[in-house]
């Protein structure tokens, strides 16, 4: 494990050093590390690039570590991880994904990631993803996030990009069955010329499942965002989806829910809200003897907090 | 000490909102300014506090002229600053606002105690209230006691509350006067209040009327409190009835006749 992946781990895991339990760290598309735990298994894919995670189930309170780090220009990595949630399990799955550049090329990291959680399990998952480097290519990060939730599973999903991503285009789809709950907190931050674009598309197919998407960003420069989230009520079930946006400077960000409601017991709700920092709002923190900047500083670190 | 000197501040048309305002505020002095609505009073706080610059005049704190100073600069002079309409934040609790407004006040760290002592002044349980978020859940009146303890955890050397009793609930309400009865017992700054309610004219040092951007009275509380309440008319309002009226949440209130529904 070099040292710029070392860095990197500690930005999107707050890892240093290996963990105690499972984990699965890969550098520039190889594997600098693994372990397996008595009720974690991780396997390498045999078709295609990637490691297949199965959690027994019964399984509580385990943290499975699964990091990708790009430490160099001109790598174009592909992974498909799929994780397999033993039935009333209740896991975090760390995974995140720092990406570095050196040189005038790209470096670019794609995973995808696919979930099957079981009747009655519980999985945290947190998704950090950073760029960092001197170099002039483009740091781009594509994650996208499948899952599939049974007969009362509840996935937390927790994904932030802060800063350093040149270019992202975030997809996660779910379907959730009876009493399934998905709960999806994202937050971003875009600057300069940096695109960014986020959909959701939930399916709710089992009696009172439900989902809630909620989306914190702040884009800054010239950069430019995109959201849209699409919730199918297809039975009586709950749904809601939020964006809230601080634009500034020249930035532009763009809200796009589309709402579809199959069933009259179908609950479904949008809310967007784009607009800049409220003059009070500095204002307030100035009578406070921050200035300006640091007022915004403040308020934009709330924000995504 | 607080100075203004010839303060004014005009609008289009030459309309002047404060008509050559002279004012001093001594140390250690709690000192309430009242009347009729429209009549400078916000204006006056916003100018003092910075927010709003003057058309002419000069402002000085202790001798130096800080009227071209910014408000984080006079913040952190001492001037301290409660709105009438408090600010409300995503993602910033009453634990962020207090331990930013006591940064101002010490170099040492706010102790959870007297975090806690803040909230408990302004009737609001510490336990449910440290950790939330200063958002649009908050109340009418939840979001201005927030406000206030964010005001006092400052201990500023001059604090500026704006109609403090705005929006506030008669039990709360009651809970107000006791905290400006503590602060003007244990006062080691001053205190411009901007208020209509009797309760508080009652605890001040001085008083000051506002009107129609000038400034038509001022002395100790015992000379003017008594001829803004007694009689048919308003002495300091261009001689226009008074109406002693009770406010929605019942408690005393006085009032000019441009402020009378």
């Amino acid at each position: 494990m070099n040292d710029i992946t070392k860095k990197l781990l500690g930005m999107v895991s707050d890892l240093f050093g290996t963990p105690d339990g499972a984990y699965n760290i890969r550098e520039d598309g190889e594997c600098a590390g693994r372990q397996s735990s008595e009720n974690v298994a991780i396997l390498s894919k045999t078709d295609k690039p990637g490691i297949d995670i199965r959690v027994r189930p019964g399984t509580k309170g385990e943290t499975v570590y699964i990091p990708a780090c790009v430490t160099h220009s001109k790598v174009d990595d592909l992974v498909y991880n799929d994780f397999f949630i033993g039935e009333n399990a209740d896991v975090t799955i760390v995974a995140g994904c720092g990406v570095h550049t050196d040189g005038e090329e790209d470096a670019q990291h794609n995973g995808i990631h696919r979930f099957f959680i079981g009747k009655n399990a519980r999985v945290v998952y947190l998704e950090k993803h950073i760029g960092i480097g001197e170099g002039t290519g483009r740091r781009i990060i594509n994650p996208q996030t499948y899952a599939e939730l049974d007969e009362g599973a509840c996935m937390e999903m927790d994904t932030t990009q802060i800063k350093g991503v040149d270019s992202t285009n975030r997809l996660t789809r779910a379907l959730c069955k009876k009493d399934a709950r998905l709960i999806v907190r994202e937050k971003l931050m875009t600057h300069g010329t940096q695109a960014a674009e986020t959909s959701f598309e939930v399916d709710l197919n089992g009696e009172n499942s439900g989902a809630d998407l909620i989306s914190r960003s702040v884009a800054r420069d010239h950069s430019r965002q995109v959201f849209r989230s699409r919730i199918n009520g297809n039975v009586s079930c709950t749904g809601h989806s939020e964006c809230d946006a601080i634009i500034m400077d020249s930035a532009s960000v763009s809200a796009i829910p589309e709402l579809t409601a199959n069933h009259v017991d179908a609950a479904l709700i949008h809310e967007a809200a784009i607009g800049k920092i409220a003059g009070e709002q500095l204002i307030k923190l100035m009578t406070l003897g921050l200035t300006e900047q640091e007022a915004e500083a403040r308020i934009i670190e709330g924000f995504l907090k | 000490m607080l100075e203004l000197q010839d303060i004014s501040v005009s609008v289009e048309n030459n309309r002047e909102i404060l008509d050559h305002i002279n004012l001093v505020v001594p140390d250690s002095r709690f000192i309430v300014i009242t009347g009729p609505n429209g009549g400078g009073k916000s204006t006056l706080a916003r100018v003092i506090s910075g927010v709003q610059t003057p058309s002419s005049g000069r402002i000085l704190l202790d001798g130096e002229d800080i009227t071209g100073l910014g408000i984080d600069e006079r913040a952190r002079r001492g001037i301290s600053f409660a709105f009438q309409q408090p600010v409300r934040f995503k993602g910033i609790t009453v634990r962020d606002l207090l331990v930013l407004a006591a940064k101002g006040a010490s170099d040492q760290p706010l102790q959870e105690k007297d975090l806690r002592s803040y909230l408990r002044d302004v009737g609001l349980c510490p336990k449910d209230y440290i950790d939330r978020e200063v958002n649009g859940s908050l109340s009418g009146g939840e979001i201005k006691r927030i406000e206030i303890a964010v005001v006092l955890a400052r201990r500023a050397r001059l604090t500026i509350f704006d109609e403090p009793e705005a929006g506030i609930d008669l039990w709360s309400f009651t809970n107000l006067i006791d905290v400006f009865r503590r602060l003007r017992s244990e006062i080691s700054g001053s205190v411009v209040i901007i208020s209509h309610q009797e309760r508080i004219l009652d605890i001040a040092d001085e008083i000051v009327v506002l009107s129609a951007g000038r400034l038509t009275a001022h002395g100790p509380k015992a000379d003017i409190l008594p001829r803004l309440l007694g009689g048919d008319h308003c002495q300091f309002c261009h001689g226009q009835p008074v109406s002693h009226k009770k406010a929605v949440d019942s408690s005393e209130r006085v009032a000019c006749p441009r402020e009378s529904v």
